[in-house]
């Protein structure tokens, strides 16, 4: 029954969309007054609607309902609560129907709150969201339902893959998919503007808070899931180039171009085709992205289900939004006029350096993605790996850091190289030193790493200098943002360098009682005994960890066995420490009852995610900012 | 700006998806192709696996005659499964030589008198080491070698009935 009422909720969903698809195209063709005031409530129909279908899904996971094709599949009554519900987006399905439903959410929360934007532009937008669900409800419909049933009920489900059964994977990927479909927003304000030919500051302003949003939950996202697969994969490494990986950070590329390039479009009414051509790449990359995951073209270690089907029909989608979006802009964009201009040394400048510099990357990772398609299509097998990503985009990115280091000290619209060169005197000091420091003191391991150290320091003096000589308490919230954020770069290329620079690592065959050395450690394996989990049993090694005369600490990495479905999973035992992370993981025996045991000490690692939840942090404050400033504005406007 | 270059993001993904659209209609080739293909044998001289049945060495496969090289285990459950394919191998006159992987000899016999023998030679790889040298991961596989001790095709996994007659017109083709 309940899943019959998902379906039910889905189908109206995906008809509401095409009314609010219909009712947006003839109030924009002219149609009366009331047709584009209905556009806003149909809009929230189709939001709640999509939300229902997506709570349905939840019930019939919760309840365990093993006549669901899908919780058979994905599913199993022993799994903790948290995991039945987690597992509604583990798989193909639940995943792309908690897609459309936030993409529901995200039209139904414009229709409310958006008043700040034209009534044309905004029903414009909402008709290009519509559109854009209507394509991704009858992708769920017609290829991918959640709710169907199977005619023999089994007692009981095959189980989600151990892997997932993780607190990171339950949240990592609303997470992530809050920041594409977020992007959906920009998108469809860029389609709008467009089509109504109403770009400006006001579009800018409106479409802003959206991106910063999108933004923030694709940084924590991505965080989230480079976290993940260190402590849950047991490889020791926190970013692979797998695909899956690009595919979340292409929109993330791109968004955070877009940020700063609506920044100038909002403040100083510049870059007015560029922003809009951002606003749809950063979408299409999303979209692009999903695709590459759920069609299965790309080889990867997210092993998803796929179907050449379906990647077929999702690739009609991208063909249709993607191609129609491009097209309306090659030709609408003539009729946009040239927004102000500005001087080459200036805020603005720095800022396209910014958007080019990250379009370079984004490229590099796109092309870097792609290239095994094309390869194939030439008949040739191959995989790009983190060689080719490592040395292509690593010095870009470097590149990258000085202009983020330079930039907030540039004046809006013009600037003089001497008066820059005075404010820039602390950070390149500060660059200096840590050069000193690093030839000194760091072993080399490679150009780019022991760059990342020198660059982090200068980054971290330069970011906070927009500070200096203010009053803090009267400096206005997005600044603080923007330092925190910035901030947060340099925290986390810190960590991405010294994890490079510094990592030691060990892989022995130890027999209980006996002792190896990692990094400044002394770690003695003390023995095994088993554990039991809610669904799970393990065999446990205990190891004892001593450096100089600190007190010893305990590591239990464990092998964890899953009955269903049966598979062995290797659980990392992490110790935090001030100054880094020592990471042990337990390995099979062989034959003369010798463990395989890996250690990795890996100084100040925790950087790089903590320098990835600061960046979100900075991302957070700016929106708190520009949002009260907003109701700030309006109150004025009306007293 | 140049009228065209405003197509450009359109024409690039209008080629990214042609290609895309063409690599996701071809159907997927998932075979492994072995870099052995077209090579001699490595040289091994194996002890029978079983008695009364004689061991195996790589001069053999040069004596003109194209013939298959089976992989396999008396422990392996697939091999079990492919029996009665390479049962009709051998009744199309296919001539099959093979290599016990890791295996005892009256393990071997009890699983030629359950699943039928259509071996000519079997060799006993204890330590997997001829296994190792023909590029061979797992088991079961089999190799197509020509007469002149050439491997043609190393196909990997259980035979299929559908395998039979391809392999058969394969053996028959070599020289």
């Amino acid at each position: 029954m309940i899943a019959e009422a998902g379906l039910a909720a889905l189908w109206l969903a995906a008809a509401v969309a095409l009314l609010q698809l219909v009712l947006a195209g003839v109030a924009l063709r002219g149609g009366q007054a009331e047709v584009l005031a209905a556009v806003r409530p149909v809009a929230v129909t189709g939001g709640v609607l999509a939300l229902l279908a997506f709570l349905c899904l939840v019930a019939v996971f919760v309840r365990s309902d093993m006549s669901v094709l899908l919780v058979v599949e994905n599913s199993h009554s022993a799994k903790p609560l948290l995991y039945r519900i987690s597992g509604v987006w583990g798989n193909h399905e639940g995943s792309m129907l908690l897609w459309v439903t936030v993409l529901g959410l995200a039209g139904a929360a414009i229709a409310r709150i958006e008043h700040r934007l034209d009534e044309r532009p905004l029903v414009a937008t909402l008709g290009a969201q519509g559109a854009i669900a209507l394509g991704f409800f009858a992708f769920l419909l017609f290829a991918s339902n959640p709710f169907a049933r199977v005619a023999q009920p089994p007692a009981n489900g095959l189980g989600l893959n151990p892997l997932l059964q993780d607190p990171g994977l339950a949240f990592h990927p609303p997470t992530l998919y809050l920041g594409y479909v977020g992007l959906s927003v920009a998108f469809s304000f860029a389609v709008g503007a467009l089509v109504t030919r109403d770009v400006g500051p006001a579009f800018a302003r409106a479409m802003r808070p959206w991106v910063l949003g999108a933004w923030i939950f694709l940084t924590l996202g991505i965080t989230a899931g480079s976290y993940w697969a260190y402590y849950e994969l047991g490889w020791g490494g926190w970013w692979f180039w797998d695909p899956v990986e690009n595919a979340s950070l292409m929109p993330w590329l791109a968004a955070t171009a877009l940020l700063h390039s609506v920044t100038v479009l909002a403040t100083r009414d510049g870059l007015r085709a560029w922003t809009v051509m951002l606003a749809v790449v950063a979408f299409s990359m999303s979209m692009i992205g999903t695709f590459l995951v759920r069609s299965g073209i790309l080889t990867s270690v997210h092993a998803f289900a796929v179907d050449p089907s379906r990647g077929t029909f999702i690739l009609a989608l991208l063909a249709l939004y993607i191609g129609g979006a491009l097209a309306l802009f090659a030709l609408r964009i003539g009729t946009v006029k040239t927004g102000t201009t500005f001087e080459l040394l200036s805020r603005e400048g720095g800022l396209v350096l910014n958007n080019l510099l990250l379009s370079v990357i984004l490229g590099v990772v796109l092309i870097g993605t792609l290239y095994p398609i094309v390869a194939s299509a030439f008949g040739v097998q191959l995989s790009v790996g983190p060689p080719f990503f490592d040395k292509a985009a690593g010095p870009i990115a470097l590149a990258l850091v000085v202009a983020l280091a330079a930039g907030p000290l540039v004046r809006w619209r013009r600037d003089r190289w001497d008066a820059l060169a005075g404010r820039l005197l602390v950070p390149v000091a500060a660059t200096g030193l840590a050069l000193g420091a690093v030839v000194l003191f760091a072993p080399f391991k490679s150009v780019l790493s022991s760059a990342g150290l020198v660059l982090a320091a200068g980054l971290a003096v330069a970011s906070v200098a927009p500070l200096w000589g203010r009053n803090l308490a009267r400096t206005p919230l997005f600044t603080w943002g923007m330092v925190i954020a910035h901030l947060g770069v340099a925290v986390s290329l810190f960590g991405m360098a010294a994890d490079a620079a510094f990592t030691r690592e060990t892989l022995i065959a130890a027999r209980p009682g006996e002792q190896v050395g990692v990094g400044p450690f002394r770690v003695t394996f003390d023995g095994l005994k088993p554990a039991m989990g809610p669904n799970w049993s393990a065999l446990e090694g205990r190891f004892t960890v001593q450096r100089g005369d600190a007190a010893p600490f305990v590591l239990r990495p464990q092998q964890r066995f899953f009955a269903q479905p049966p598979t062995t999973t290797s659980e990392a035992s992490i110790a935090t420490l001030w100054d880094g992370q020592l990471y042990a993981v337990l390995g099979n025996a062989d034959a003369g009852g010798r463990w395989q045991v890996r250690l990795w000490w890996k100084p100040f690692v925790t950087c790089i995610w903590a320098g990835g939840a600061l960046i979100a942090l900075g991302g957070a404050l700016s929106l708190l900012g520009r949002i009260r400033r907003a109701r700030l504005r309006h109150e004025e406007a009306w007293a | 700006m140049k009228r065209w270059l405003i197509w450009l993001p359109f024409i690039a993904f209008a080629a990214v998806l042609w290609l895309v659209a063409a690599e996701l209609t071809r159907p997927a080739d998932r075979t492994v192709r072995s870099r052995l293909v077209g090579q001699a044998l490595p040289g091994f001289s194996l002890p029978a696996a079983v008695p009364g049945k004689p061991g195996l060495d790589a001069r053999a496969f040069r004596i003109g005659e194209p013939r298959l090289l089976n992989i396999f285990a008396s422990w392996c459950v697939p091999c079990a499964a492919e029996a009665p394919q390479l049962a009709a191998l051998a009744r199309a006159g296919v001539p099959i030589d093979a290599i016990a992987i890791r295996d005892k000899p009256e393990d071997v016999a009890r699983f030629l008198a359950r699943y039928g023998d259509p071996f000519r030679a079997i060799g006993a790889d204890q330590t997997s080491a001829v296994q190792l040298a023909l590029g061979s991961s797992g088991v079961p596989e089999t190799f197509v070698i020509d007469g002149q001790g050439r491997i043609v095709e190393q196909h990997i996994g259980d035979l299929r009935a559908e395998d039979v007659a391809r392999l058969t017109a394969l053996v028959k083709g070599a020289r």
